[in-house]
């Protein structure tokens, strides 16, 4: 800490120089950034603690198909349930097929399995009491300026109602807000009585989407889900159970590889970032030999040399790296806003961050590396003779 | 005074930069071969030209000294060029895959409002009124030329990856279908029979999904059905699996209904009456649009947000390869400081100097544009990729690396090159010669 001063010093002895790879390295974390955010938005939804002890039980042969509504008392009574409940996609949109509206059709055993959807108690009262009551996540609400006591007309793009109309009246009587540690993405969602779904649609009768199960303890979860399996097996609706993390990343896996388009733009972008910021280095040390000669003389250990050189290349790094990653967290939400809703990115949380400072300190530690050892190497008698 | 002086040529600067890139993005390639015969000729021709040509072998001839910091100007912008290119291949792989389904000739037909096959319901009568309707080519015996048809999801594993299931769409055609989408061809094996559990595979699902080659059997909706035969069409149909409307209708309960009609019009003008009588008729409520229109818009979404991510990243690497060309440029500049002002102390002019580091730069930027663009290349084209499409299911398409995209990335890396070069090369040219003949 005491060579602060001199590593300082070092850095900006050549103004111009340090604040263009400040520049590049500042790019490649706002690139980083906002890339992670990207992936993040497309995994997280998977890394919901609080999915653990949930199955989700769908269709073995299609996610189109349906199942029965008699299989929910057949799962109830396979010891290691605990709860069960039955959901349908609505596939709804507001107003214009571009507002497309994340709508399930739920029965009421739903809202006390997903504990991290957060309902004031009156509102929850008012949801069981009305028939064509909805509750909406608050980032839905915020989209569309709904609020507690809207009466919303509903587009659904799959089921019309009896009389043939697809357009679906809603009061909403409730909006929610995502709990602590709650999947990214949780307050996004419209949901609604199965029971209203069920009478007042055309076509299907008695039909469940998928369920999700509740278990009693998540190490269950091979068990139960085999034993729900064997309830239908050889029927003609052959089941599926696969914990919520399953579920959510093979739906993520069909998008495509997100993961790896990401982690190969990053791949060239820090390639070329470690090369850059690699010359720089090298540059600044073989600029300086004589200085650095002159500190050895005066007493400077070797070792202390290069720490100093090593310092001095992750300091840049660190300089650069935050000042990008401050950048991205500022300019993550205004994109997220701007797209009206296409985009949701997660803000930029303290992984990211975590992540990000230790990809600065190993580049850093990577491109100090040979200059630095260059620098302890140094034979005073020739770099002072400037040979 | 002095300060707002140089604040003025700051300015001025910048205004170039932006002038130029205003233009360089309009120019097409024509300009572009006309800038370089004119620099060209200028080099050959005048005096002031054969300077730069000369100062400018000088600075080549010593670009091996300085390997290092010019590989990064090199691999700085095949880096922004490749990324660019990749994500643009991709987005136009895309849309191509979808766009090339549809025609003017022909038209599709679905429940209103659905928006996507999989979501559209038609009972048999409203299919046959699609199909009875004016403007519908007839074959041969006078039946109309169209195929009513069933779009059901099912779950199949992926190659290579047992245990990761993905969605592959099931199409149930009609027997009219191969005369109406002329594109398919049966590349292995034969035909499905009307009425058998048999069906045939788009090359595109044959790729990605476990199991479906010639003679294999599958299982779906818990009956067996046997692959007959292996489909080519060019585009997203690929991605499917085919068999007959009404075997797969019964498999899957549903009945006669079907989700949509696509017809062959008796021309594209007979589009606007056909449409007319269908949205007039009392007895159905569909959408009708040709095919043409129908895919675009599919691809539409996909298609931009893979644009507008590609140039946005694009963007952000550019503006870092800049500054790393600026200070690779300017460290050039500064080690041959003292040959540079010896030219110019002999007489050399600013023009030379500041047209020679330039050029420089640009060859740098040139050879880093072509390299990433061919690295793109032969690790891209047609490299298959696959992605949820409208029908909830797998769409499987291919990046398409076209000529167009190689030239935009190699205008792009000489568009680097040149801001990188610029203030440099300005202030290699402004230096006063006896400050900078002093300096050691």
């Amino acid at each position: 800490m005491k060579y602060l001063h001199l590593i300082w010093a070092a850095l900006f002895r050549r103004k111009s120089r340090t604040f263009l790879t400040l520049v590049s390295i500042l790019a490649a974390f706002l690139l980083f950034g906002m890339l992670d955010a990207v992936r993040t938005a497309f995994t997280s939804g998977g890394d919901s603690v609080m999915g653990v002890n949930r199955l989700v039980v769908s269709s073995r042969y299609s996610i189109i198909q349906s199942l029965p509504a008699s299989l929910e008392n057949r799962i109830r009574s396979i010891p290691g349930v605990e709860s069960v409940a039955r959901t349908n996609w609505f596939g709804g949109i507001y107003q214009d097929p571009k507002n497309f509206v994340l709508s399930f059709a739920v029965s009421d055993d739903y809202l006390d399995i997903y504990k991290e959807i957060e309902l004031p108690a009156d509102q929850r009262k008012a949801y069981d009491n009305t028939r064509t009551g909805a509750i909406v996540g608050a980032a839905l609400a915020k989209r569309y300026g709904w609020k507690v006591g809207d009466k919303i007309p509903l587009q659904s793009t799959i089921f019309p109602r009896k009389n043939g109309d697809k357009t679906w009246p809603f009061d909403i009587v409730g909006i929610y807000t995502p709990a602590k540690g709650a999947a990214n993405g949780t307050d996004q969602s419209f949901i609604f009585h199965w029971t209203y779904f069920d009478e007042a649609n055309a076509f299907t009768k008695g039909t469940v989407g998928w369920y999700i199960v509740k278990l009693t303890n998540a190490k269950d979860s091979d068990r139960v889900a085999s034993a729900i399996d064997a309830l239908s097996a050889n029927s003609d609706h052959e089941t599926k159970s696969q914990s919520e993390q399953q579920f959510n990343a093979s739906f993520a896996k069909q998008l495509g590889n997100i993961g790896l388009i990401v982690g190969a733009i990053m791949g060239a972008v820090f390639f070329t970032l470690i090369l850059l910021t690699a010359n720089t280095m090298a540059q600044a040390v073989r600029e300086r030999t004589s200085e650095l000669a002159v500190l050895k003389t005066i007493g400077f250990s070797s070792t202390s040399v290069l720490t100093m050189v090593l310092a001095e290349a992750i300091f840049l790094l660190l300089l650069g790296g935050m000042l990008g990653l401050a950048l991205a967290t500022v300019l993550v939400p205004i994109v997220s806003h701007g797209s009206g809703g296409m985009l949701q990115l997660p803000p930029i949380g303290p992984g990211t961050w975590a992540y990000g400072i230790g990809l600065m300190v190993l580049i850093g530690a990577l491109v100090g590396a040979l200059p630095a050892v260059r620098a302890m190497r140094l034979n005073i008698i020739d770099a002072l003779a400037g040979r | 005074m002095k300060t707002f002086r140089k604040f003025l040529f700051g300015l001025g600067m910048l205004a170039v930069v932006a002038l130029f890139l205003v233009v360089w993005i309009a120019l097409p390639w024509q300009g572009v071969a006309g800038l370089v015969v004119v620099v060209a000729l200028w080099m050959l021709l005048t005096r002031r030209g054969r300077q730069t040509a000369s100062v400018t072998r000088v600075g080549l001839s010593t670009l091996r000294d300085r390997i290092g910091s010019s590989s990064v100007v090199v691999i700085g912008i095949a880096g922004v060029v490749g990324v660019l290119v990749a994500m643009l291949a991709m987005s136009e792989g895309f849309s191509a895959t979808l766009q090339s389904a549809g025609n003017d000739r022909s038209a599709i037909v679905l429940r209103g409002g659905s928006q996507a096959e999989l979501n559209s319901v038609m009972d048999r009568d409203s299919a046959n009124v699609v199909m009875e309707a004016p403007g519908v080519r007839k074959d041969a015996q006078g039946k109309p030329l169209a195929s009513a048809e069933l779009v059901v999801v099912a779950n199949l594993p992926r190659k290579g990856e047992p245990g990761s299931d993905a969605n592959v769409p099931i199409r149930g055609v009609s027997t009219a279908v191969w005369g109406l989408r002329d594109q398919v061809q049966i590349v292995e094996g034969r035909k499905f029979t009307p009425g058998m559990h048999e069906l045939i595979v788009g090359t595109g699902a044959r790729h990605q999904f476990e199991g479906l080659d010639v003679g294999k059997e599958i299982r779906l909706a818990g009956q067996r059905w046997t692959v007959v035969g292996v489909f080519r069409s060019g585009d997203v149909l690929e991605s499917e699996l085919w068999g007959d409307t009404q075997t797969v209708a019964s498999a899957y309960r549903r009945g006669s209904s079907v989700q949509s009609v696509t017809v062959m019009l008796d021309s594209p003008a007979a589009f606007d009456a056909f449409k007319a009588a269908l949205v007039g008729d009392p007895r159905i409520k569909v959408d009708v649009s040709t095919t043409k229109e129908y895919f675009s818009k599919q691809s539409e979404g996909l298609t931009k947000v893979l644009r507008i991510v590609g140039l946005v990243v694009g963007t952000i690497m550019a503006i870092g390869a800049v500054f790393g060309a600026l200070n690779t440029m300017f460290s050039a500049i500064a080690a041959r400081g003292r040959e540079i002002a010896t030219l110019r102390a002999i007489g050399f002019r600013g023009t030379p100097v500041v047209m020679s580091v330039m050029l420089e730069t640009m060859l740098l930027a040139l050879l880093g544009g072509l390299v990433g663009a061919g690295v793109v290349w032969f690790a891209f084209n047609g490299y298959t990729a696959s992605t949820l499409g409208a029908n909830f299911s797998q769409v499987v398409f291919q990046f398409r690396v076209s000529p167009e995209l190689l030239w935009m990335g190699v205008k792009w890396a000489l568009a680097i090159g040149f801001i990188g070069g610029l203030f440099p090369a300005v202030r290699a040219a402004r230096l006063p010669v006896t400050t900078a003949l002093r300096e050691l």
